[in-house]
């Protein structure tokens, strides 16, 4: 019925976003990657959409580039060119989860593998199914780390475990993942999107601008110098403590109740 | 006057010319640029404003000229009636000190005028260019000038020729705005860099300016004497006297630009 590429709902104030091209594992091509940079866009501006999840139908989360439609351009011996693809497709998409002001959730419900990794490890936090699987499997067709792979993979395992992960190619499983830091949950198949959407709704309910704060915060505490990431926190406390959500948190604390949160 | 396009206000010691064509990115088109000079002239006679900001919106500075309206415009109009020279002149030679707050777009024209600010405050959202080659034209607003002497001429060359914006974080390594802010921040971060600006002599902070401007019009030589005749005439200050003996009294100084 839904031959839609990336299909979205809103469902308690979580903006759901499931590749949806099941019969090739969610492989990337043209359509799916400017539908996903769109659906990005739409829940950034929503303000129904408090917190994102981002997910694949079928038994993958995905596994990248679609090769099969560049096959012909491989078998012809023509030079491929994909520094255009990274930049006209995978690289917008990145910047826009790493910029914008909502946290964004990976289910990741199955196989993911080259890009489809990359915009895994784009997005806030990481839960995955036990039965999902991690290639970095650039290596493995003669190519290098791309769409952000390499900057996540150095800062997530450090330099020497990314060289080995980098450089072999080879499969992680989902309790290794967890064990390594590459994913913050992992939950049992029957359970998993549950507990996606426990977490998922959490943040959703949460001050979602000091949320929002935070990942400004995070994201340049690990590019810049102790002093500019103190200066830079300093603005955001600023900017945090004339919140509504800060007065409403402090109240609570001091009448001993639980917050109600409405992310202004 | 009556604005329609840009919101003036005064801060004690600061005035703010906001630009308010939000639905155009505060597109820059004759009734803005006659409003802006008038604004900054009205500013430039009040005593009470040591320090002017100028500040865009979140989303846009300026996006530059309104193209809708250039056009429509001839050689010939264009010299008749200037375009937006007078503005450029206005600012050009402003003898106070201009703070720019920038956010989202800043284009063109945006560019050009927040080159002609004195200090320049940026939000990370912030995204500068000269993407005029881009419509068959060239910057005409100084642009080719004042970005060259702000970033030297090869990168002045890279944003020119290609149209390519920059980011706020390589707009602060390239040294052409001096802060770098979130962008709830980038407004009360201008005025509070203007109300700093404020604090000071305002005889001081005139001829600091000037000699500074002077810096890009003559040869080190003359820079240099025209340097030291303002140093040695502000000796003759009220404000000099109140400095030093201030510093010296462990206090903070009351300037009264006298």
């Amino acid at each position: 019925m839904d031959q839609k590429s990336v299909r979205t709902e809103v469902k308690n104030s979580v903006l759901w976003i499931r590749l949806n091209r099941p019969d090739v594992l969610n492989a990337f091509n043209e359509q799916m990657g400017t539908d996903l940079h769109e659906a990005l866009k739409d829940g950034e501006k929503n303000p129904k959409a408090r917190a994102i999840v981002l997910t694949g139908e079928g038994r993958a989360f995905s596994v990248g580039e679609d090769l099969n439609t560049s096959r012909g351009m491989y078998e012809s011996g023509k030079p491929i060119l994909l520094g255009e693809v990274l930049r006209s497709k995978y690289n917008p998409i990145v910047a826009r989860i790493r910029r914008m002001d909502k946290p964004v959730l990976a289910a990741i419900n199955g196989v993911t593998a080259g890009a489809g990794l990359g915009l895994a490890l784009a997005c806030d936090l990481r839960a995955a199914s036990e039965k999902a699987t991690f290639h970095e499997a650039f290596i493995k067709v003669g190519l290098a780390p791309d769409s952000g792979t390499s900057f996540w993979l150095t800062r997530i395992l450090g330099l020497a475990k990314a060289m080995e992960v980098v450089m072999l190619g080879e499969p992680i499983d989902a309790t290794v993942a967890l064990h390594l830091g590459l994913v913050n949950w992992v939950f049992p198949e029957g359970k998993f999107e549950g507990e996606v959407e426990k977490i998922a709704e959490r943040l959703a309910s949460g001050p979602t601008k000091a949320i929002a704060l935070s990942k400004r915060a995070l994201n340049r505490a690990i590019v810049v110098d102790l002093d500019s990431a103190l200066e830079y926190e300093t603005y955001l406390q600023e900017i945090a403590g004339k919140s509504k959500d800060h007065v409403e948190g402090l109240k609570a604390f001091f009448e001993k109740r639980q917050p109600k949160f409405t992310g202004e | 006057m009556n604005y329609v396009t840009i919101i003036v206000s005064k801060e004690e010691a600061i005035g703010v010319i906001t630009l308010n064509r939000p639905e155009a990115l505060n597109a820059m088109n004759t009734k803005m640029v006659n409003e802006l000079t008038d604004a900054l002239s009205t500013f430039e006679k009040d005593d009470l404003v040591r320090c002017v900001v100028i500040a865009g919106n979140e989303s846009a500075f300026s996006a530059g000229a309104d193209i809708k309206e250039m056009a429509e415009m001839s050689a010939v109009d264009m010299a008749k009636t200037g375009h937006f020279f007078p503005l450029w002149d206005a600012v050009g030679r402003y003898p106070k000190p201009v703070v720019g707050a920038l956010s989202g777009f800043v284009l063109g024209g945006g560019l050009e005028l927040a080159m002609s600010c004195d200090v320049l405050v940026a939000s990370e959202t912030t995204r500068l260019g000269q993407p005029e080659i881009n419509i068959g034209v060239i910057p005409g607003g100084g642009g080719t000038q004042r970005l060259t002497r702000a970033v030297g001429k090869y990168k002045a060359m890279e944003m020119i020729l290609i149209g390519r914006m920059i980011g706020a974080d390589e707009a602060k390594t390239l040294g052409l705005v001096s802060r770098v802010v979130p962008k709830e921040a980038f407004l009360s971060e201008a005025k509070k860099v203007a109300t700093e600006i404020a604090s000071k002599s305002p005889l001081a902070i005139k001829f600091a300016k000037q000699a500074i401007n002077k810096a890009f019009q003559v040869g080190l030589a003359d820079g240099l004497d025209f340097e030291r005749e303002l140093f040695y005439l502000l000796f003759a200050s009220q404000d000099k006297d109140e400095g030093m003996r201030a510093f010296q009294e462990k206090r903070k100084p009351e300037f009264k630009g006298r």
